[in-house]
């Protein structure tokens, strides 16, 4: 699946809890059906992302792992 | 199915480096997850909420065995162990980049968490409304449990 981001943020290198503060800040610009793609570091944010998308309604359209990178697809939905 | 907490209402009573931390993360992260937050700062946890005072809050090795490394508390009660379990910490954080305390606090007065300043602790403790941070309140126990008693999640450091 390849997904074409409208937007993409790079959070590598912080930690809890700047990048799903970033990462509510970049969605909050998007119009609703754009996509972010936003790059972590941090191990926590696999867990994170999938909460934070859970929470807020946000779909989280694919996460991948590449090396110590952690990568997230979210689309907005309202 | 209850209805999902849609607050966060956290009581910050300490005012050691490491008790500060949890309160501004979880709040901060709670306006990411569309919540609203209250932070009621009493006690030690008006120190975090003093101008400038957030970024030399203390790490404390007495009575801490839990450090990652291990000080016995009579050497830990020495002149200069605060400073030094201090300073080791802040260069772990830095190391692991952790935001620091006032830029979360930023972040938390920016984003509208809710900062109530315990008015009968800043009796007290002598602490003036003018030795503060703006943005913040001062209420008592009854401004945090009205904003508790709807729908929080209730935490305590």
């Amino acid at each position: 699946m390849s997904v074409t981001p409208d937007e993409t943020l790079d959070c590598s290198g912080l930690a809890c809890p700047m990048p799903i503060l970033k990462t509510k800040k970049a969605i909050d610009a998007l119009q609703v059906g754009q996509v972010l793609k936003m790059i972590a570091t941090d191990p926590g944010s696999s867990s994170d992302m999938n909460a934070w998308t859970q929470k807020t309604g946000h779909e989280l359209l694919e996460s991948q792992q590449d090396g110590g990178k952690f990568i997230f697809f979210i689309k907005k939905t309202k | 199915m209850a209805e999902d907490a849609k607050r966060l209402a956290i009581i910050a009573a300490h005012g050691s480096m490491d008790a500060a931390y949890p309160p501004m993360i979880l709040s901060t992260a709670a306006l990411a997850l569309d919540m609203e937050a209250a932070i009621f700062f009493t006690f030690f946890g008006l120190q975090i909420l003093k101008k400038g005072n957030a970024d030399k809050l203390k790490v404390v090795p007495v009575a801490n065995p839990a450090m990652p490394m291990s000080i016995p508390n009579l050497v830990g009660a020495l002149p200069g162990m605060t400073a030094m379990a201090t300073g080791m910490m802040n260069g772990w954080m830095r190391k692991s980049n952790v935001a620091k305390l006032s830029e979360l606090l930023d972040l938390a007065v920016e984003g509208g968490v809710r900062m109530i300043a315990c008015q009968m602790t800043m009796d007290v403790m002598g602490i003036k409304k003018e030795e503060l941070i703006d943005g913040i309140e001062i209420g008592g126990a009854a401004t945090f449990l009205n904003f508790a008693s709807q729908n929080a999640i209730t935490l305590a450091f």
